[in-house]
């Protein structure tokens, strides 16, 4: 189906996108022809998400250029994409629940009849039209509220086709369907493509790709690996040029002989995150939650802490049994929680490094019941220097500073309850080399001073370098456990995709 | 002095207490028997209500909430309070029963907020109407007048019968044990914290629903404590006492500099924002301005004091802007 004169629908020229000093995507180019689903794979932090968001509108590359037809093309908002054809389907789609399924795919192009009334017929008959080319059955009047995600992200298809786009953009469409719902997603992806559409298709599962896609595209670190035919491509090869680094020796880890166990998670359930979560961490040790975004390594994280509920299982401390659904249990049995999203959860950026860094400790901190500001203000001292926090004065809005130091009164903030379980959620995204390196020496001197540590990480090179055991997350099960020894990026990758253990 | 401390006296604060002074002294020098010390005590008496609801409200807003029922409740212990006098009840009895009652008003609206996570702004304003129409349900049109004169001569005399009125005095103790919890004890920084970042604050630890239920429960009280006040000093329980008194409240704490999207404010400024209020009030009143049109002096107020914070940071936003791009073409 792809044009004879072998001009691309759609072609990503070369295409660079830095925010701040980080470049997310550096010089990615692969066509995307008409007939063809082509397939976007790449680690978290590859890049992928950038891509989409440039094809979308959202972000504008510095360098490079979109072509559609071969003609280049600048979009100023998403609006423009849509009009360019290009429409994006996402995760978790966007309906307006109360109105009709028809409604909803009509919307902002509505048809207008005698008297600039909307022609409710002409609405309906054209969504029962959308639905019968895709060959599925919607009833077009029905509410969208309590549509499946999988009827949604049809929905959402025949809206974009009822807008006439060719160049469908469907980013991790299946991360939330089940097996059959799949595979009438692929066999609408397919009628698509058989009508001469091009479909970039974003998906963590192998076997997704291979059973749908003519041409992947694979990224590492923001930079374009390798465009090939799905057909002549190995499952094993894909994973390796996905993961396919050196470890430096950026990690210092120092050996500990582990102690008792400290902390002990059993059976730990939330319907909808995860379940059935168990596992011991003892003194010393550094035991960390790898797995895919999503995979429900954060939830765990957070439910053992008491931030979020839980719906069974239970959490020990030193053999101490922590009530569920209160930081305050978690703080009082040892445990420490640094959070994934240091802006949202780690701190209230409006308030000054000296406030966010004994907010933990603001009662033991305070005399008689007040606070004057002088012994937050040592024990804000104390730890900001322990850790090399760079800041003009304490008072700042902790908001100035960078993300690194940012990270770091994070960082203080529970070190200085001195905890016995130090959980640590993506310690190092998005902070520099060299503090990177700060963290990973720290967690390192507190695993051998006795501290249980439980780390959270997308990056495997973080999480083989510094972790003695590794446990994998896939959707919410703990489905591998692989100590240091056995574990290398192929066997995690492998895990967290679900591909069986061994490469 | 830590700069932290000195950055909680914003500019907005300076700002405010200046306007308030200057008001103060133009009003002492224009306006005829404003000086005097009759009128001063009824500044004091004008202002109280208004000053004591400010306390708790100044918290309430800071977490990022608002409680609008606070005249309403007012005016419910009002009539309570009338209705238990004439069925007997002692007046030892019926005041710390009128401050309970409050509480207990000030629990609902914090149970809907807290356990049934709905806004404080539609919960607060559905009980403004219901706390008021009970009030109604309680004493009708009627009024309760002939209270014990021991207790009417406390709310409006002076201490030791000089000129210091004995409400200011209350006040100041009720203001200064509020000051420093908002700005020297853990609860006035989980305060802070909760209302700039409620997620932040919970993985901080720090038990958010529960502060807040409290901060609902003491606006109840203090408001019906300002119910009990009212009564004994017009000596008269009425149903309607205080319509439209939480207007005055929410002007005179975001006028005092506190954000009304929560985080921000201060106690000192909240005060100033009162005084400032009630001052204009009772000048424009002794001025011979009509009740009526003083709600146009509170109405804009309100809307000035939530304008020029946003005038500011906008007009600061387009600078920045504009530098930016000076800088990049060159």
């Amino acid at each position: 189906m792809a044009r004879p004169d072998g001009v691309p629908l759609l072609e990503v020229s070369d295409v660079t996108k830095s925010f701040g000093a980080v470049a997310a995507v550096r010089g990615v180019s692969f066509p995307l022809h008409a007939g063809e689903a082509h397939a976007l794979v790449g680690e978290n932090g590859a890049g992928k998400s950038t891509i989409v968001k440039m094809l979308a509108g959202v972000h504008r590359p510095d360098r490079g250029a979109l072509l559609v037809d071969g003609d280049p093309v600048a979009f100023g908002s998403p609006g423009e994409a849509k009009a360019a054809g290009i429409a994006v389907i996402y995760q978790e789609p966007t309906l307006f629940p109360d109105l009709s399924v028809a409604e909803n795919i009509a919307m902002g192009r509505h048809p207008v009849g005698r008297f600039g009334m909307v022609d409710r017929a002409a609405v309906r008959r054209e969504a029962a039209a959308l639905f019968e080319r895709l060959g599925v059955r919607i009833d077009p009047a029905r509410p969208a509220r309590g549509l499946s995600i999988a009827d949604q992200q049809i929905v959402e298809i025949a809206k974009a086709l009822a807008g006439r786009a060719r160049v469908l953009v469907m980013d991790e469409p299946t991360a939330a369907l089940t097996g059959v719902e799949v595979e009438r997603l692929f066999a609408v992806v397919r009628a698509l493509c058989a009508d001469g559409a091009a479909v970039l298709f974003i998906s963590h599962r192998f076997e997704e790709i291979t059973a749908l896609c003519q041409r992947v595209t694979i990224m590492r670190d923001g930079a374009h690996v390798s465009t090939d035919p799905v057909a002549g491509l190995t499952v094993p090869e894909m994973v390796r040029r996905m993961v396919g680094r050196e470890l430096d020796a950026l990690f210092p880890k120092q050996d500990v002989d582990p102690g008792e166990v400290v902390l002990r998670v059993a059976g730990l359930s939330r319907a909808g995150a995860f379940a059935e979560v168990t596992f011991d961490v003892r003194a010393g040790e550094i035991v960390a939650l790898a797995g895919l975004v999503g995979s429900g390594r954060s939830e765990v994280v957070q439910a053992v802490f008491g931030v979020d509920k839980r719906d069974s299982g239970s959490v020990h401390v030193n053999g101490k049994a922590v009530r569920p659904a209160s930081p305050r249990a978690a703080m009082a049995a040892g445990m420490a929680l640094v959070p994934e999203d240091r802006r949202q959860q780690g701190l209230v950026m409006d308030l000054s490094i000296q406030r966010n860094a004994t907010l933990p400790r603001s009662g033991a901190l305070a005399g008689l019941g007040f606070l004057f500001g002088g012994a937050e203000r040592r024990e804000a001292r104390r730890w900001t220097e322990r850790l090399q926090t760079k800041y003009g004065d304490l008072g700042d809005p902790v908001g100035t500073l960078s993300g690194g130091n940012q990270q770091k009164v994070v960082l203080a903030k529970w070190l200085a309850t001195e905890p016995a379980v130090l959980i640590v959620d993506e310690p190092t995204r998005g902070i520099d080399v060299g503090t990177k390196a700060e963290v990973h020496r720290l967690m390192s001197e507190l695993a051998a001073d006795g501290v249980a540590v439980v780390m959270v990480s997308s990056e495997l090179p973080e999480v083989l370098g510094m972790a003695d055991r590794v446990l994998v997350m896939r959707e919410g099960r703990v489905v591998a456990e692989l100590a240091r020894a056995e574990a290398t990026e192929e066997s995690v990758m492998f895990a967290a995709m679900g591909q069986g253990a061994v490469a | 002095m830590s700069s932290d401390r000195l950055r909680r006296i914003s500019w907005w604060d300076v700002a405010i207490i200046a306007i308030t002074l200057v008001v103060l002294l133009v009003a002492a020098g224009a306006v005829d028997n404003f000086g005097s010390s009759r009128n001063f005590g009824f500044l004091v008496l004008d202002l109280l209500p208004i000053a004591l609801i400010a306390l708790p409200m100044t918290f309430v807003v800071i977490t990022g909430e608002i409680d609008l029922s606070v005249a309403s409740t007012l005016g419910l212990t009002s009539a309570v309070l009338g209705s238990l006098w004439n069925q007997g009840l002692p007046m030892e009895t019926i005041v710390p029963l009128c401050v309970l009652l409050g509480a207990v008003l000030g629990a609902v609206n914090g149970l809907f907020v807290t356990v049934f996570k709905l806004p404080s702004l539609a919960v607060t304003i559905g009980t403004l109407a219901l706390f008021r129409g009970l009030a109604f349900v309680v004493l009708g049109d009627s009024a309760v007048a002939d209270f014990p004169a021991a207790f009417t001569s406390w709310v409006t005399g002076g201490v030791g019968g000089g000129p210091i009125p004995n409400a200011l005095v209350l006040l100041v103790v009720l203001a200064a044990v509020a000051g420093l919890v908002l700005h020297a004890t853990p609860v006035g920084r989980a305060v802070f914290a909760t209302g700039a970042n409620e997620q932040a604050a919970r993985f901080s630890g720090i038990r958010v629903d529960k502060l807040k239920f409290w901060l609902f429960v003491s606006s109840g009280a203090v408001a019906g404590l300002a119910g009990v006040l009212w009564t004994l000093r017009y000596s008269s329980a009425r149903a309607d006492n205080g319509v439209g008194l939480e207007l005055a409240v929410v002007a005179a704490v975001l006028l005092g500099g506190v954000s009304i999207f929560g985080g921000k404010g201060a106690l000192p400024g909240v005060l100033a924002g009162v005084v400032l209020l009630a001052t204009l009030q009772n000048a424009l009143r002794l001025e011979d301005v009509t009740n009526e049109s003083l709600n146009i002096v509170t109405g804009v107020l309100l809307i000035v004091s939530v304008l020029l914070p946003n005038l500011g940071r906008s007009l600061r936003a387009t600078l920045r802007r504009r530098r930016l791009r000076a800088a990049r073409h060159t």
